[in-house]
């Protein structure tokens, strides 16, 4: 689905992502793990080309991507993004922020996308959000509505940015459970987490990511249970405790 | 007794210097404002003054918009993607910033009804004119500020869901922005009400050009310049009031 071949990236002198290769399949759960700085962010910002890469090409569905004639908005609209802060639109009502990318793109007129959103909201349950503000939800509320605003166009893909890094303890819980339920409903999915609970359960491959290269990657089980690269095994004896 | 008589035996007692003082300020009062029905040229030059206001306001606003436009969309472009045309209007109006914002408002106004529209006998339109173009110097710099200041998040959530810049920015960045830079604008706006003032040197028929006619006629400076300052006071005093309930409106919306 998507292919990725030979990406760097760099920010002035600094080389983040060092001649990346990975080719992602339909349907996969694909979990980006690493230490701080070790560019999975940024690796997951150029897929959508949120960052731009400095070499390499990115092919989504057939589509290049870092092509520079390439509709750009339209290949967005097949990719669904969720970020650490959410960034959900403060101006706006809950249904407006999920209404207002299907409906500006043509995708589906106002009342269709009204439905979509009153369905989505009854998949994660706040339903009675639809009229509230951004401002008015908690952490936990927030990431679920963002990941239904990115539900809404319909994509392919979705893509998450360490969604539950910002949230109080106590709400990652729900959050993480709306994206079980979205791999477990066949998207396609890459993310970046800290949440090695979810890697394992929810991913079908983990991606171990330092220094802007992928030092090792594989089934959750081998990953967790028998690491081979020493970078990977000092990451892991950290965060599991 | 009427006012018109009082005046006529007080000056008489003025000039034999027999009057109190506070005859005296009645003669002078009365020479100011009411004498020849002189507070109609007050309430014309008013008049003068918030129309003049209100256009300079409209083209600084127009102004503003497109160079802030210009130069957002300049700075944010892909790097290695950067469109010629644009870079060219964007050099344009950078120009257009600095020679403004580094020349006097009162050079301008000078170069523009002396120099430039020498030969225009509508001072007032000149002055309206060179008044819009300062005005939207500052306004671009004002609303670039607010384009700048909002979290570069909102703009990458709006592209990540498809929508291309120009909607991104109409529907998500530009009304946030708007909230962000009123207290600013309030203040430009202040500052130009004031600013009119300045184009009766060439000959523009405002307030103040009215009330140096009448210093002129007069001899008396006092009241024309402090009557003409309490003017401008109460009608800053009246846009303050009405920016602070605009503000307070907006601020609700986002407390529901």
């Amino acid at each position: 689905m998507i292919d990725v071949k030979n990406l760097s990236k760099s920010f002035g002198d600094n080389l983040v992502l060092d001649h990346i290769d990975q080719h992602i399949y339909p349907g996969e759960k694909v979990v980006v793990i690493g230490p701080s700085g070790s560019g999975k962010s940024t690796f997951l910002r150029c897929l959508n080309l949120l960052e731009i890469p400095t070499a390499g090409t990115i092919t989504f569905d057939g589509v290049e991507v870092t092509d520079p004639k390439a509709d750009i908005d339209k290949i967005r609209q097949q990719m669904g993004m969720v970020f650490q802060h959410f960034n959900l639109f403060p101006n706006m009502t809950i249904r407006k922020n999920i209404t207002l990318a299907p409906v500006q793109t043509k995708l589906m007129s106002q009342a269709e996308a009204d439905d979509t959103a009153t369905t989505l909201l009854k998949r994660v349950g706040l339903t009675e959000k639809a009229d509230a503000y951004p401002a008015q939800l908690s952490g936990g509320q927030k990431q679920r509505i963002a990941i239904v605003r990115a539900l809404a166009m319909k994509p392919k893909l979705m893509l998450f940015d360490e969604p539950t890094s910002a949230l109080d303890p106590e709400m990652v819980g729900e959050v993480l459970e709306v994206m079980k339920e979205l791999a477990v409903g066949g998207m396609t999915m890459v993310v970046v987490t800290h949440e090695m609970g979810f890697a394992r359960e929810v991913g079908s491959r983990v991606l171990f990511m330092d220094e802007g290269h992928v030092m090792e990657e594989g089934k959750p089980e081998d990953i967790f249970s028998r690491p081979q690269n020493p970078r990977l095994q000092e990451f892991l004896s950290k965060v599991l405790h | 007794m009427g006012l018109a008589q009082t005046y006529e035996l007080w000056r008489e007692l003025m000039l034999q210097g027999d009057a109190s003082w506070w005859q005296e300020f009645f003669v002078r009062f009365y020479q100011a404002f009411l004498e020849n029905n002189r507070w109609q040229q007050y309430l014309e030059g008013v008049g003068t003054t918030l129309l003049v206001t209100a256009m300079a306001l409209i083209l600084g606003v127009v102004l503003g918009v497109v160079v802030a436009m210009v130069r957002t969309a300049h700075d944010q472009q892909r790097p290695g993607q950067r469109n010629f045309l644009l870079g060219v209007i964007n050099f344009i109006c950078k120009v257009y910033v600095t020679v403004i914002r580094g020349t006097p408002m009162m050079v301008q106004i000078l170069i523009m009804g002396l120099v430039i529209f020498a030969s225009s006998r509508n001072f007032t339109m000149v002055g309206t004119l060179t008044l819009g173009i300062n005005s939207g110097a500052y306004v671009a710099e004002i609303i670039r500020g607010g384009l700048m200041s909002l979290d570069p998040g909102q703009m990458e959530a709006g592209r990540s869901l498809g929508l291309n810049y120009l909607d991104t920015m109409r529907f998500i960045v530009i009304p946030q922005a708007f909230k962000a830079i009123l207290p600013a604008l309030g203040n430009e706006f202040i500052i130009l009400l004031k600013d009119t003032s300045m184009i009766s040197v060439i000959g523009g028929q405002e307030l103040i050009y009215f009330a140096r006619n009448i210093l002129n006629r007069t001899f008396d400076a006092m009241f024309p310049l402090v009557g003409s300052a309490c003017i401008y006071l109460v009608l800053v005093l009246i846009f303050t009031w009405l920016q602070g309930k605009l503000e307070r409106r907006l601020r609700q919306s986002d407390r529901r």
